[in-house]
């Protein structure tokens, strides 16, 4: 079978080997642990404990504030410091819990499940709930309301999400070489939940290997099966996860369900997996330290809510002076003013680059060369759309589709002139948006 | 909080193309015509293809120096205007009339509609069809191998016979670059392979117009008048490096379609029809104007989007 992908897309620079050969390493945090109360699509959660009280690892700190929301656990013990408003990734301010650790990683008594084939489908969706557990690839959308679509019988495919098309990024791909049973496990778990789905992993072929020891695995479970992608940017994207895998098209107002789909991303599934047999809340994830200005970048094992500059001390700092520094990978992450930030149930990755490639650059006429229409995952025409959000035009906006951009930067990183298409795609997005909430 | 990092949105990555190295790749890929142009014309194609050059960039600096504008020069954009133009000239013309057609193209056809990207016309093509309509004697003296004769389309128009081959490598009369069709591919397909240009504008575009002339030409499915037309005249010239130019082109994929058969179709009504010979340069200047019609009615649906058509139907039973 030929690598399967869809139209459009780019192919930046991978990075990944800085990062791909090293084990993942533990890291026990030591300094102060901050809890971000919004770490999640949804409502914010309510935090449960107040300031001086004691917690231990896998306590929880904070309710889920509605049902699309996500309760958040403390990942050591301590005493909760304060909360208060704690800067995070993206540069907003966030209430957040704040925890002194003691160090000493004392545990509440998990329960885990000998036979998760015995639960209900009502009990695992309760346990992925009750666990805090949300698509852990970035988006942060609670997996419990993922996993309870409205016609459960229609669900067909259940896309494992193991493209990583984000360069630099290797977290998904070293858990898959160094634990695939978690993955495996997971994927079964959520399947049983959906009787007349087919388990799709769909992995890139730059991880050849990966894509060979998951066929192995799989060799024995009817209901799995891998499928290798073409190794192009963003074929991680979830509609173009979806159209690889399945053939189908979804649209910015339907749901993977619509087209009998659900994805979930590596870290989610291997949370289930945690979730479910080791009866463990959210409370570590891997993590990519990488980039140029790294002295050793490499996959980590951390704690949620360890700073990103203890991280970085731990792993020994910078080799020369980064001039950007972004939270995520380089097509979609955030750039970072500072990098004492904490991590997140979404954080996978901290890149740090030596050379600021956008600032560089100077923004020149567009010349209508349509490699961004080519580069466009979603068929669009970025630099007319550019234009119409320059010109505040909303009507043409919409109906040149603008609101169907996935924001995945494709169209910048072709545009020859260097312009800034996706960001003023995006800004004119969120006024249209803003418009339509309003009516 | 004193040196914090540099923020911007992302992506935080770039392609290694910019427009000045897009522009470097058309120069080069015109390198085989200009030279052939030289080889078959004498120094005298060299010398307007250097004046040409010099007054594109030099009206294009002096121009936003005159206007406060920051100079543009850099990306390359004239030196392409100037070597089409000059690509697109008898070798013989006198050199104050290339002076001035360079100068038409620059600063009346790009600059006084906002300079690169703003053009609606081709600039080289737009000061060709000047120079052509202000000197139409100098501007259709062809000499080769110095005798003044007619080019092979001319001499086809009257119902001689041309030699097809020596068209195809591009021994005959013409401008200095549009004689030889095979240096002309040569940098065609250096420039698909570098992913400059693709095939769907130049390819619809000749096929359009080969259907045209079979159709209409009056010789039915002549291979040797076919071959003479597809080789003669500005067709080749002008289907790969001219109506492919970006500014002037549409940016939908289906865009590009309609666009082709739009110049295959009038490049044949002008030469079939038409007083002149020739008719690539009006084509493309034609269609440029176009674009914008085109393009709008060409928005490619997105990925995923489902025609509203049973909506709409709704709404009428409504």
């Amino acid at each position: 079978m030929g690598l399967r992908t869809f139209k459009g897309g780019v192919h930046p620079y991978e990075g990944k080997e800085l990062s791909k050969e090293k084990p993942v390493k533990e890291l026990k945090p030591q300094g102060e642990m901050v809890y971000p109360l919004s770490q999640h699509i949804g409502a914010p959660a309510k935090e449960c404990v107040a300031v001086g009280d004691t917690v231990l690892r896998g306590q929880k700190i904070a309710e889920a504030g509605g049902f699309v929301s996500a309760p958040i656990f403390s990942s050591v013990s301590g005493t909760v410091k304060a909360i208060e408003p704690r800067r995070v990734a993206t540069g907003d301010m966030v209430n957040s819990i704040v925890i002194s650790n003691d160090e000493k990683f004392l545990e509440v008594g998990f329960e885990p499940c000998e036979d998760y084939t015995k639960l209900t489908s009502d009990e695992i969706i309760k346990k992925i709930q009750e666990a805090g557990i949300v698509g852990m690839g970035g988006a942060g959308f609670p997996t419990h309301v993922k996993l309870s679509p409205n016609n459960p019988e229609k669900i067909e495919y259940i896309i494992a999400n193991c493209a990583e098309c984000e360069p630099y990024l290797t977290s998904d791909y070293r858990s898959m070489v160094e634990e695939p049973e978690k993955l495996i496990t997971g994927m079964k778990i959520i399947l049983q939940l959906f009787p007349k789905a087919k388990g799709l992993l769909g992995i890139e072929d730059n991880k050849s290997d990966v894509i060979a020891s998951m066929q192995e695995l799989v060799s024995n479970e009817p209901r799995i099966e891998v499928v290798p992608l073409l190794t192009k940017y963003p074929q991680g994207g979830e509609r173009q996860l979806i159209k690889a895998c399945t053939g189908r098209e979804i649209n910015s107002k339907m749901l993977p369900a619509d087209a009998g789909c659900i994805v979930d991303n590596v870290a989610t599934i291997n949370a289930i997996y945690t979730a479910i047999v080791e009866g463990k809340p959210v409370m570590d994830r891997i993590f990519t330290l990488t980039g140029d200005a790294v002295m050793e970048p490499r996959n980590y094992r951390i704690c949620i809510g360890t700073s990103c500059k203890e991280i970085l001390e731990a792993a020994g700092g910078y080799v020369r002076e980064p001039k950007k520094v972004i939270s995520g990978g380089p097509m979609m992450g955030f750039a970072v003013m500072d990098v004492d930030f904490p991590t997140t149930k979404t954080t996978g990755a901290l890149l740090c680059l030596s050379e600021d490639e956008v600032s560089k650059y100077e923004t020149t006429a567009c010349i209508n060369c349509g490699r961004c229409v080519e580069a466009c995952p979603e068929n669009l025409i970025p630099s007319r759309l550019s234009k119409f959000s320059d010109h505040g035009d909303k009507e043409q906006f919409e109906t040149w589709y603008g609101l169907e951009c996935i924001e995945c930067g494709s169209c910048s990183f072709a545009c020859p002139a260097r312009k800034p298409l996706a960001q003023s795609i995006k800004t004119m997005k969120k006024l249209v948006l803003a418009d339509k909430r309003k009516k | 909080m004193s040196d914090l990092l540099k923020v911007s949105s992302s992506p935080h990555v770039r392609a290694k193309d910019d427009t000045s190295r897009i522009m470097l790749y058309v120069i080069l890929a015109l390198m085989p015509t200009y030279v052939f142009g030289v080889i078959n014309f004498g120094l005298r194609a060299l010398l307007l293809v250097g004046v040409c050059i010099i007054s594109c960039v030099l009206s294009e600096f002096l121009f936003e120096k005159a206007v406060g504008k920051k100079s543009t020069v850099g990306d390359l954009s004239a030196v392409v205007t100037g070597l089409l133009l000059a690509l697109n000239l008898p070798h013989t013309l006198p050199i104050w009339q290339a002076v001035i057609g360079s100068v038409f193209a620059i600063v009346v056809v790009k600059m006084l509609f906002g300079g690169l990207g703003q053009n609606f016309m081709n600039p080289a093509l737009g000061g060709r069809v000047f120079l052509l309509i202000s000197f139409a004697t100098t501007m259709t003296n062809f000499e080769f191998d110095g005798v003044a004769g007619p080019t092979p389309l001319a001499a086809l128009k009257t119902g001689e016979t041309v030699n097809t081959l020596d068209m195809l490598i591009g021994r005959t009369g013409g401008t200095i670059g549009e004689t030889s069709a095979l240096c002309i591919l040569v940098g065609a397909i250096f420039l698909i392979l570098v992913g400059v240009i693709d095939l769907v504008i130049p390819g619809v575009y000749i096929v359009s117009f080969a259907i045209f002339i079979i159709l209409f030409g009056g010789h039915g499915f002549d291979t040797g008048y076919l071959v003479a037309h597809l080789c003669g005249g500005g067709l080749m010239l002008g289907a790969f490096f001219m109506a492919t130019d970006y500014v002037t082109s549409p940016i939908t994929p289906l865009g590009k379609v309609i666009f082709g058969i739009c110049l295959g179709v009038l490049t044949g009504l002008f030469r079939i029809f038409g007083n002149s010979a020739e008719g690539v340069s009006y084509a493309i200047i034609f269609s440029n104007l176009l674009v914008p019609l085109i393009e709008r009615v060409t928005v490619p649906r997105a990925f995923g989007v489902v025609k509203e058509k049973k909506v709409r139907e709704v709404k009428a039973n409504e």
